[in-house]
């Protein structure tokens, strides 16, 4: 039988790494379902993360970090996203600017300057900073990449949310970072804005107004 | 062996004098070829087995302070063994197909004098004779593919190889010249004792590239190559794509390896991109082609690339002092030199007896040859099996010892090699796997099936003269395949001059078994892997037929109920390759296809077109000779000028050479 | 027990597996769509069946269509002789090692291709095109897995491979995970199981193997049946020997307590493999036939990936 060695590196690695795989399945995806879904197994493994590191570096407020990312971004958003969606009858299928196969070559090719670049510069940190680094980066890369080389707004949102979770796994990889807990509340608060944003754009172009006495006009007609 | 050489160039020049005569000395020019050929072949392997010293001769031949200095080592020795040994052979089919020839008096004499080039520049020591002797091979293959000048692509295809041969003899002066300048002499051994680093180093590496990578067929200095070697008679393109080439490599090697001095580390790395890029790009082209031979050239730019992979790792593991791996990579770069001056030619021949036999290149109207044709259909199912690196022949050893070496190029210390190492293999692997598509293309559409034309419904078998080559060929490939350590033996003296103080490359290994890094590591055996497929196919074949069933009965094909026995319901070569043109064609080659349907009325016939453009034409030649004509089209104002403007102009360059005299003093 | 006469015994021991393999296989995907199913000795029927029947040749069959079920049936025979399954310590293990494996089973799809041309129908170009199409595809992808593997273990010789997980602490590592994904990725496609061709499919457009050897009948399809059946039990014990091998004996000479635990666990495995198999093939569909070449890639990213994360943990 193997023996579980260094099992907090292993962990730890085993999470990031599975982010970043995640972050991959999204720009391979072709279903704005599926995009929802990776998204929120991502925003768990996010959460696994967080509460990994919260043990491994004795910071209990890092427990908090988890618990919102789970909640918020493993649940609600994705939720409230899946019923945008359907309600306003947004357009399923994606369109990319660059074809998938290219895309997941740029990926790869993102990940390697990532790697490329931190590897070195961080040589005097612990192991397990440095590899957290180089994975929080590649991440953000990819969330920037699928923002740009997707068609539909939705995604678009999604790719800064994953680039956000890329954020936020920086900030719990490095030992005694401060304000971790504030700055991801922060960045909850920011993404609920953006959401909103996407919901009064498309009931915009569906109802030409966002004036709630003339929406609410219609409510009879609707149930 | 320097007096088998001077005999073997004797007979050479000999078949090149009887070659003036014409048709009726033809059997005697091909066979004082062969005779030459099988002379320094042999005396050529006499060298390698017993390893001595190297062999040195200076004539008072060429400039008269420099003389012709010639040098026989362990190198020049290898690469005499595969010239003049393929050579042999290839003489000996010509016997037959020489007779096919239209115009003999343009192939007869030419031929002898390419062998002589080819084996002058394996042996030259000093640039003046080398660079002769490459000119001489050069023009001498121009000549032979002129031997067909009466077709339109044959004139364009000379054309081309003029061209693209003069910037690479061009290349190779000046690196050449910037060797002589920093060690003092043109012989190769002042350039060998005063090794070059730095910027002069850099920009000799990129002209031998391209000087010798052009000769050998490197993207983007290949597109000369398909149409040249296509146009050629079969025999004369057997010896371009697997000899000429070879002899380029060997400029290449010989160049890098033992003129310049240790090489940098990023030397490799250029080398390797460039023939990952060759080879992928290379057998991407061939998918795409339905003319015989020109897919079979391309398939020479896939195979160069390959051995140009191993280079690259050979010259990074130096760079890095990895010896012992230097050692593996270089031993599976030569050994696939050898391996494919084996097999190509044994697939050009094959070509060649299929257009003797049929009249035709076109793979679209050929068909069902293994009935009429069965012992040139069977060596080139042989040929066909070892180019696609498949056990048990000898294509795969080398690729299996460039895998290894790839395996272990992770221990490389620079990241860059790092990750290049890894995707330099997948395109390797990629390159390997779409290679045996494209043979079960060109075996399936050529000799399997049904005949889709008259011409070949009516073949017959070429004569013993043209099928005995063939078989030896392929019998060397079997040979190589299953016992690889009879050759890897003979190239141990290579490795030990080009790599000084290695050890013994594949130490591990003997007869049966191959061990390139260490039992534990890896190990193969293609003597035992053929015996057990044997053994257990003739088992199954016996017990099968004694206990279940051994009847038989022939009817109609099943063809799910739709049987159709017209000839144009078969699969063509373009069908074969359309999952490939739709997954690759589309972003590497553009490739777009079109069916133009007739309007309800109209009695033509709907048809389907594929268009596909070349990437290195579209994106260097073209605008290149866009750019060359621009600027000719400006310059041509030079032509109208009075006679006072050009003694201006010829006062004015006398004013400024002086000028520049009185400034560096 | 000798190691020769071990030798003798693997070899027997995946001829024998094999039908009942599938026949797992297909008895786990009947009753999850809700049949009963065909007995799970049903294959060794049809091959016997099939062995004893008469070939029907098209006229224009030559002598490689004749040949080629015997060579094929052979090296993937051997093949499957060679990847270790209860022991380590096979002689057979040693004569090729995983890159000479898969060129190999390369070997015999050749011949099995050039078959699917030599009658002259269209069905069999189609076959052809299409599984050397897919074929080229999975070759990046499996060379990236053997890569990954030989990072770590430091050897493609997989005897040394299994002997290298079952005695070194390895650990938990998303490379092997990403590189066991992979694997089976690519196994699925070499296989010709959901969702890269139906094996039991009878529409003629979605047929890739089937399109292949459509002409053949009598003894030379129940060799190509059996081959494979064979096949499928290779990549299975492959991925058990590279990635799972607990079980396996290590030390020589074998003792019989060892060689029992060898095969016990061996057989589970295999077991367990073909109802997962069952389950995934029944749980998704088939995808459309250029679709596979982003699945295939979707498996060289994998272990592509999985190279890098070993270059960044090696490397730290």
């Amino acid at each position: 039988m193997p023996v579980l060695a260094n099992l907090t590196y292993d962990t730890a690695h085993l999470l990031d790494a599975g982010m970043l795989v995640l972050s991959f399945a999204l720009l391979y995806q072709r279903r704005l379902f599926g995009v929802l879904k990776i998204y929120a197994m991502q925003a768990v493994l996010l959460a696994a993360a967080a509460a990994w590191q919260a043990h491994a570096q004795d910071a209990p407020q890092l427990y908090i970090t988890a618990a919102t990312a789970l909640v918020f971004k493993g649940a609600v958003i994705p939720i409230a996203l899946h019923r945008i969606i359907v309600r306003l009858d947004i357009h399923r299928a994606i369109e990319t600017a660059l074809g998938i196969g290219p895309t997941l070559v740029v990926g790869v090719a993102l990940v390697s300057l990532s790697i490329l670049l931190v590897l070195p510069v961080t040589a005097a940190s612990a192991a397990l900073t440095r590899e957290s680094l180089a994975s929080a980066l590649s991440i953000v890369l990819l969330g920037l990449l699928m923002m740009i080389t997707r068609r539909n707004a939705v995604s678009q949102v999604v790719g800064f949310m994953s680039l956000e979770n890329g954020l936020i796994l920086a900030a719990v990889g490095v030992k005694g970072m401060p304000l971790v807990v504030e700055l991801s509340i922060a960045f909850e608060v920011m993404v609920a804005f953006i959401i909103f944003g996407i919901f009064f754009f498309h009931i915009r172009e569906r109802f030409d107004t966002l004036d709630v006495h003339d929406i609410e006009r219609f409510r009879g007609e609707r149930s | 062996m320097l007096s088998a050489l001077s005999v073997g160039l004797g007979l050479y020049a000999l078949a090149f004098g009887t070659g003036l005569a014409g048709r009726r000395l033809l059997a005697a020019v091909y066979l004082l070829s062969a005779l030459a050929g099988a002379t320094i072949a042999i005396a050529a392997l006499r060298v390698l087995i017993a390893a001595g010293p190297a062999e040195v001769a200076t004539l008072p031949l060429g400039l008269p302070w420099l003389g012709a200095h010639l040098r026989i080592d362990a190198l020049s020795a290898f690469f005499l063994l595969v010239v003049n040994f393929a050579a042999t052979l290839i003489s000996v089919y010509g016997l037959e197909y020489g007779s096919h020839d239209a115009e003999p008096r343009r192939v007869l004499p030419f031929y002898p004098l390419f062998l002589i080039g080819m084996n002058l520049v394996l042996v030259a020591d000093d640039a003046f004779a080398f660079l002769v002797s490459w000119e001489t091979m050069s023009v001498a293959s121009w000549l032979l593919v002129l031997a067909t000048h009466r077709q339109d692509e044959t004139r364009s295809a000379a054309l081309l190889y003029l061209v693209m041969a003069s910037l690479g003899t061009g290349a190779l002066i000046f690196a050449f010249g910037i060797l002589a300048g920093e060690s003092g002499s043109y012989g190769f051994a002042a350039m060998r004792a005063a090794p070059i680093t730095g910027g002069k180093a850099a920009v000799v590496f990129a002209l031998a590239l391209m000087g010798a990578g052009s000769k050998a067929g490197i993207v983007p200095l290949h597109v000369w190559l398909p149409p040249a070697h296509s146009a050629a008679p079969s025999h004369v393109s057997a010896l371009m794509s697997g000899i000429m080439t070879k002899v380029a490599l060997y400029g290449l090697v010989r160049i890098l390896f033992d003129l310049t001095g240790p090489p940098p580390w990023w030397w490799g790395v250029v080398v390797l991109a460039v023939g990952a890029i060759t080879a992928l790009l290379g057998v991407l082209y061939a998918v795409m082609q339905h003319d015989l031979k020109r897919l079979l050239a391309y398939h020479t730019v896939e195979n160069i690339g390959i051995v140009v992979i191993g280079l690259g790792f050979a010259l990074a593991f130096r760079a890095n002092r990895l010896d012992g791996l230097a050692a593996l990579a270089l031993v599976a770069a030569l050994l696939h030199v050898f391996n494919h001056a084996m097999f190509k030619s044994l697939l050009f021949l094959g070509a060649g007896a299929v257009q003797v036999a049929t009249s035709e290149r076109d793979m679209e109207r050929l068909g069902g040859l293994i009935r009429t044709m069965p012992r040139t259909a069977f060596t080139f199912l042989i040929g066909s099996v070892a180019i696609s690196a498949l056990p048990p022949f000898n294509g795969f050893v080398s690729e299996w010892l460039t895998f290894q070496a790839i395996i272990r190029g992770s221990e490389l210390p620079q990241w860059l090699l790092k990750f290049e190492v890894p995707i330099v293999g997948a395109m390797l692997a990629l390159a390997a796997a779409l290679a045996a598509v494209c043979f079960v293309k060109v075996v399936g559409v050529v000799f399997l099936g049904r005949p889709r034309s008259p011409q070949a419904a009516e073949a017959r078998e070429v004569g013993n003269t043209m099928v005995a080559p063939m078989a030896g060929f392929a019998l060397v490939c079997t040979l190589v395949g299953v016992l690889p350590m009879i050759l890897i033996d003979i190239l141990r003296p290579v490795i030990a001059l080009l790599l000084p103080g290695s050890g013994p490359a594949l130490a591990g290994s003997s007869l049966l078994w191959l061990v390139p890094l260490g039992a534990d590591r890896s190990s193969y055996s293609g003597l035992i892997v053929i015996a057990a497929v044997a053994i257990l196919a003739t088992v199954l074949v016996a017990a099968i037929h004694r206990f279940a069933s051994n009847r038989l009965r022939r009817s109609p094909a099943w063809d799910c109920g739709f049987p159709d026995t017209r000839t144009e319901t078969e699969y063509t070569a373009g069908s074969f390759a359309q999952p490939i043109r739709r997954v690759f064609g589309t972003t590497v080659f553009a490739a777009r296809e079109r069916v133009h349907m007739p309007a309800p009325g109209e009695t033509h016939a709907a048809s389907f077109e594929v268009t596909l453009k070349d990437p290195a034409w579209e994106g260097l030649y073209r605008p290149t000779a866009t750019a060359v004509s621009f600027l000719a089209d400006r310059l041509n104002v030079v032509q109208f000028q009075t006679i006072r403007r050009y003694l201006t102009l010829m006062f004015a360059a006398l004013v400024a050479l002086l000028l520049i005299v009185a400034v560096s003093q | 027990m000798t190691t020769s006469l071990l030798d003798l015994v693997q070899l027997i021991l995946v001829l024998a597996l094999a039908p009942l393999l599938t026949g797992i296989v297909r008895k786990v995907k009947a009753r999850l769509l809700g049949r009963r199913g065909p007995t799970l000795i049903q294959p060794y029927r049809d091959l016997l069946r099939l062995l004893r029947k008469e070939v029907v040749l098209a006229p224009s069959a030559s002598w490689l269509f004749r040949v080629i079920p015997y060579t094929t049936f052979a090296a993937i025979w051997l093949a499957a002789a060679i990847v270790p399954t209860f022991t380590t310590g096979l002689m057979t293990s040693r004569i090729a090692d995983l890159i000479a494996l898969v060129a190999l089973l390369g070997s015999a799809r050749f011949g099995l291709a050039l078959a699917g041309m030599d009658v002259g129908t269209s069905f069999g170009g189609i076959g052809s095109s299409r599984e050397m199409m897919i074929a080229s595809l999975a070759e990046p992808a499996m060379l990236m897995v053997t890569f990954t593997v030989a990072l770590l273990v430091r050897s493609t010789s997989l005897p040394h491979i299994s002997e290298f997980m079952l005695t070194h602490a390895v650990g938990i590592r998303i490379s092997l995970l990403l590189g066991l994904i992979s694997l089976a990725m690519v196994a699925i496609a070499e296989n010709a199981r959901i969702p890269v061709d139906n094996p039991a499919t009878h529409l003629e457009l979605t047929m890739v193997h089937e399109a292949m050897v459509l002409e053949y009948s009598g003894r030379h399809l129940a060799l190509i049946e059996a081959a494979s059946m064979v096949k499928l039990l290779l990549y299975l014990s492959l991925i058990v020997a590279m990635f799972l091998p607990w079980g396996m004996g290590i030390e020589l000479p074998l003792g019989w307590a060892a060689l029992g635990i060898g095969l016990g666990a061996y057989a589970a495995k295999l077991m367990v493999g073909a109802v997962l198999l069952g389950v995934f093939e029944t749980a998704i569909a088939k995808m459309r036939v250029f679709r596979v070449a982003e699945f295939l890639g979707g498996a060289f990213l994998l272990g592509i990936l999985a190279a890098i994360f070993l270059y960044v943990s090696e490397g730290l």
